[in-house]
């Protein structure tokens, strides 16, 4: 049965996760006609979908709720707003002058045009190879969202006793699911001296549960010619070195790792879209747009979010410009660069515009305390901490802007101590 | 009961099987791993090396040449990529200018075409990426790469579609001879054959030892290959050699056949036979070896690593003979350039048979050709259109960072994949960057659909390398808690 | 006697200070909103958490259903919510907010779906 499907849309948004959900979803509040999402699972919410625990909404909503939950509002609204929702289908390409190449199995290959694209494809996980941990290659190893997957759509389960390379906020929160599965959790370990998930998650999924962090450790040999065995663990030296005259072995038969996450960008990289090296994604403009004109970007494909609700916010902006660039209206462009200064891994966009209220999204790159934030030379915020895992969000007014007309404005953290 | 049965199913043993099965012989092929190559002939450079390597004198110098030679017309008929991409062999110290021209004299005199020896601006031009400091190379068009396990699997499906009946599963545990026969035995039953072929790799010397053929011992040398991400696709256009030293071919910068670059491997030699570990001293050598070479690689593009193991044996040379049980025949210690001489060594050892009294008469229906996996990311808009409308299931991506589709995870499992890696090895899903992050529940999905079995018995490699369990595996202890 | 906190509330994950005398607490700093403050005097004298996980489901578009108590359950109650939740099996299709069970563990508490799930042969 092969649906005729319309070819020229005013939007095509690809990834249905959050970010693509909410693009589209601003793109028809800002007037497109014709929105269409495309997304490769057989159903829209992305990530969101095997996020079963509550942590999701709190700024968006106002209420926690679960990944599915949030996921469900964004699908019940794009529904009532008549966006068309293309699953199970593949972008395989997008060309500078916009055609977009997709395969379906239920509508085969479609070549479909837009007036505006919004990139939202999400990211993926490190893996074991990205950080070349040694040892035998056997099964039970894996990406933490993979066996999420596994666990709470698939309904089977990774391994009986497990160990956690990474303590990111899916690292932590599989050792609770897991728990709660009937599996053993031997223990989390993290290169860093510090969490790499928020301080709550280690609480309520660690804590609760008695299972072991250990801080500035690694993982420095997998044994086990075809499922894993045992692992030897070591301490890290300060320069992140594994001190192997001091490492043990740990008895377990799987091993996720929770290493981090990066954005997805084969389709950007083909588009020859200007980068970020810092945050692995697309450089992006006050409006959202990337290098290449009508082509946008937001959510995780842009730099890696840790809530969601900034992935709504950011991604309904997108998809607002990309309509009004569908519908033939252009913003003035932007008059100030953004300069990441001490401290400051990352920001987006990279250029802003002076004539509106512009949002900032930022992460240090050292944990500091009483950290005072500054915008270059004008403005300044106090945190009481800044953490590497926990982004930034900073709007800033027009009488702000207007100082840096045609400059570069700078953005620093400094402080009086470093956190240790 | 056969009249051979070859031992072993890596490059050695699949090229013996497709070269055996154009003669009327009943033909068997015994391989203790669930799918064939899965030894050694999985992890290795997939290098058919130029010609001009190897000593003279010692069998990997005669065969090295001559199997280069096959294996454009090989790739052909099974369909596997192959790409003459030809060879860098690089001098950065003066005392290694010598060792150039020797080789280039070693090769010109066994007739490898084309060698040419290229000054600093040529290979500026044609490799900018490399180090400055390079004073000469030698260039070997003639170097080509391919996928070794592709390789494997295109001979195998070959040979069983002339009549080979293949077994994989069944590790030979013992043989005896019974009159003029053999009586082998596996776990899941025994076969009778009058020739046995040995092909067993790092375990040839056990599997002679069970006649009282061993000759010879083997030890593993062990090699860690690296793989980087396709963000440095194209770094290099050759495969680049340094000058070898008295230890070590080297760490060498390889484009494969399928574009990623990868880089090793390193030359350690172990005592277990199974240690395919990988290590931080390992990384450290591949990668300090590199930035010699070029600079612009980093260890922070790894997207993977492995380890193969080469089979050496004490003379460091190809052992390819009858050994002193009647009918029972060696071909051993087969190391680098072993994938190179793989085919013609297969004819050398059939004219050994031939001259041993096995009648060796040409079937009139051979087929050298087999119509070979479909590749959609492979193919040109037009043709996508044709196969997606032809059948739906190349609408469906299974793998998304190389392009994999649903029909060609059922096209491979049709052709004799079981497992996780069988499948990856066929089709490349799972190994691009992600590694499996998207397609490992979608494959275990097409694998559990086709075998009919559950997820908990999917396996990456075969028994005991299982993915996942059930739930109803734990029941939750309650003084656990 | 001053006892130190994480607040889960939200995830700012404010630390928290508690200053405690005969049992009874006399301040609380480090809190960002008032949500610290109750989670402080909940968390010390009753500790509660919502429990999400899944259950079975029969001809699911997925075999699993994600579900979650639709408040906060004594902590200790944690096991017992999961234990009896590992039993159920629902049949599909399931709506977003779905009663799975009325009342879980003796808690006095429901368990609720936490998506729609369609029949299996349902596909947008
Ligand atoms: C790191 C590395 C890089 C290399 N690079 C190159 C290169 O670029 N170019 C090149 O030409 N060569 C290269 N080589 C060498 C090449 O890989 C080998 O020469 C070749 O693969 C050997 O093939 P084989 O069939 O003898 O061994 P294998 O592939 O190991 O096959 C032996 C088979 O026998 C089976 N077997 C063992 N015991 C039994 C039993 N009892 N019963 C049944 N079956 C049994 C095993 O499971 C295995 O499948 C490399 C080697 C290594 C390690
Ligand atoms: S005190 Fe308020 S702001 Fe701080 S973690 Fe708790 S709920 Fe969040």
């Amino acid at each position: 049965m092969k649906n005729q499907m319309r070819k020229n849309y005013s939007v095509i948004v690809v990834g249905g996760g959050p970010a693509g959900l909410a693009a589209a979803l601003g793109a028809r509040q800002a007037g497109a006609e014709r929105i269409l999402i495309i997304d490769r699972e057989v159903e829209t919410g992305g990530i969101l979908n095997q996020c079963i625990h509550s942590g999701f909404g709190l700024h968006y909503f106002k209420e926690e709720l679960t990944g599915p939950e949030y996921a469900e509002r964004f699908n019940q609204q794009v529904r009532s707003d008549k966006i068309t929702i293309l699953t199970d289908s593949y972008v395989l390409n997008i060309t500078p002058d916009l055609k977009i190449e997709v395969i379906s199995k239920k509508h085969g290959y479609l070549n479909l045009r837009a007036k505006a694209v919004v990139l939202a494809m999400g990211c993926r996980e490190r893996t074991r190879g990205a950080i070349r941990t040694p040892g035998f290659r056997p099964s039970g190893v894996m990406t933490a969202g993979l066996a999420q997957k596994m666990v709470n759509m698939k309904g089977v389960l990774p391994g009986q006793r497990v160990a956690i390379l990474g303590s990111g906020d899916i690292g932590m929160i599989m050792a609770r699911r897991l728990i709660l599965e009937g599996c053993q959790v031997v223990g989390v370990f993290e290169l860093h001296p510090f969490s790499s998930g928020l301080t709550r998650n280690k609480v309520q999924c660690l804590d609760d549960f008695d299972i072991p962090l250990h801080l500035s450790t690694t993982v420095a040999f997998i044994h086990g010619r075809k499922r894993v065995e045992r692992l030897t663990l070591a301490p890290v030296t300060t320069d992140y070195k594994p001190d192997l005259k001091q490492s043990w072995d740990i008895q377990c038969d799987t091993l996720l790792f929770s290493i981090g996450l990066i954005p997805e960008n084969e389709l950007s990289a083909r588009l020859r879209i200007k980068m970020d090296p810092a945050t692995g994604g697309p450089q992006v403009s006050s409006t959202m747009e990337t290098s290449l004109p009508g082509v946008f970007a937001c959510g995780n494909v842009l730099h890696v979010h840790d809530i969601v609700d900034f992935v709504s916010e950011e991604s309904h902006r997108a998809g607002r410009y990309a309509a009004e660039l569908a519908l033939g209206m252009r913003r003035p462009g932007d008059n100030i660069t953004l300069y990441p200064g001490e401290n400051i891994a990352s920001c987006t966009p990279h250029s802003l515009s002076s004539d509106r209220e512009q949002t900032i999204y930022l992460r240090v790159k050292q944990p500091v305390k009483d950290a005072t934030l500054k915008i270059g030379n004008r403005y300044e915020q106090k945190f009481r901490t800044l953490v590497p895992s926990e982004m930034v969000k900073l709007s800033l007014p027009p009488k702000v802007l207007n100082h840096f007309f045609g400059e570069q404005l700078r953005i620093e953290v400094s402080s009086e101590e470093g956190a240790q | 009961m056969y009249d051979v049965i070859i031992v072993g199913g890596g490059i050695i043993g699949c090229a013996l099987a497709r070269e055996l099965s154009r003669y009327n012989v009943r033909l068997a092929l015994l391989e203790k791993e669930v799918e064939v190559g899965f030894g050694t002939s999985k992890t290795n450079s997939g290098i058919i090396h130029a010609g001009h390597h190897s000593p003279p004198g010692t069998l990997k110098g005669q065969f090295e040449w001559s199997g280069n030679q096959l294996w454009g017309d090989l790739a052909k008929e099974l369909k596997f990529g192959f790409k003459h991409i030809g060879e860098l062999l690089i001098a950065q110290k003066r005392e290694d200018l010598q060792y150039l021209e020797n080789l280039k004299k070693q090769g010109d005199s066994r007739g490898v075409t084309g060698l040419e020896m290229w000054g600093p601006k040529r290979i500026q031009k044609e490799e900018p990426n490399l180090s400055h400091t390079i004073l000469k190379a030698l260039h070997a068009p003639t170097a080509a790469v391919i996928n070794p396990y592709e390789a494997c699997f295109g001979l195998i499906e070959c040979a069983k579609q002339n009549g080979l009946e293949l077994f994989c599963d069944h590790p030979v545990q013992s043989i005896k001879r019974e009159r003029d026969n053999f009586s082998i035995a596996t776990p899941r039953g025994s076969f009778r054959a009058r020739i046995i072929l040995n092909a067993a790799g790092l375990f040839a010397d056990h599997v002679a030892a069970m006649v009282g053929a061993k000759t010879f011992s083997i030890s593993p040398r062990k090699g860690e290959e690296y793989l980087l991400d396709r963000r440095l696709q194209g770094i290099v256009t050759h495969l680049i050699f340094p000058t070898p030293t008295a230890t070590s071919k080297g760490v060498l910068i390889i484009p494969t056949v399928d574009g990623p670059t990868m880089v090793g491997p390193t030359a350690e030699d172990i005592d277990d036979r199974e240690d395919l570990s990988t290590s931080y001293s390992g990384a450290a050598d591949v990668f300090a070896a590199v930035r010699k070479t070029c600079p612009a690689i980093s260890e922070r593009d790894t997207i993977t690593e492995f380890a193969g193991l080469r089979a050496v044996s004490e003379s460091n040379d190809f052992i390819i003979k009858r050994s002193p049980v009647k009918n029972f025949y060696n071909i051993a210690g087969i190391q680098s350039p072993g994938l190179t001489a793989a085919p013609v060594i297969a004819t050398y050892v059939i004219n050994m048979l031939r001259d041993n009294d096995l009648s060796l008469v040409k079937k009139q229906t051979w087929k050298a050709d087999i119509d070979g996996p479909p590749r959609f990311a492979a193919m040109s808009p037009k043709d996508r259109k044709a196969a997606i409308h032809k059948d739906s299931a190349f609408g469906q991506i299974v793998c998304r960072c190389e392009l994999v589709t649903e029909a060609e995870v059922l096209y491979a499992i049709k052709h004799g994949a079981r497992t996780l890696d069988g499948v990856k090895f066929r089709v490349r899903a799972g190994m691009g960057r992600c590694q499996g992050g998207f397609c490992t529940t979608r494959l275990m999905d097409l694998l559990a659909q086709a075998d009919e079995i559950p997820l908990s018995e999917i396996t990456k490699r075969g028994k005991g390398s299982e993915i996942c369990i059930q739930r109803h595996d734990i029941i939750p202890k309650k003084d656990d808690r | 006697m001053k006892k130190e906190l994480i607040c889960i509330s939200c995830p700012m994950s404010c630390p928290l200070e508690l200053t405690i005398v005969n049992g009874e607490i006399l301040s609380i700093t480090g809190n960002r909103c008032k949500n610290g403050e109750i989670y402080a005097r909940q968390e010390l004298t009753h500790p509660q958490r919502v429990v999400t996980t899944t259950v079975a489901c029969r001809s699911g578009l997925w075999p699993r259903l994600p579900v979650k108590t639709i408040a906060a359950v004594p902590k200790d109650y944690v096991t017992n919510v999961v234990t009896e939740l590992h039993e159920v099996e629902v049949e599909a299709p399931v709506l977003l907010g779905q009663i799975i069970i009325e009342n879980v563990a003796n808690t006095g508490i429901a368990v609720i779906a936490t998506r729609s799930l369609p029949h299996e042969t349902v596909k947008e």
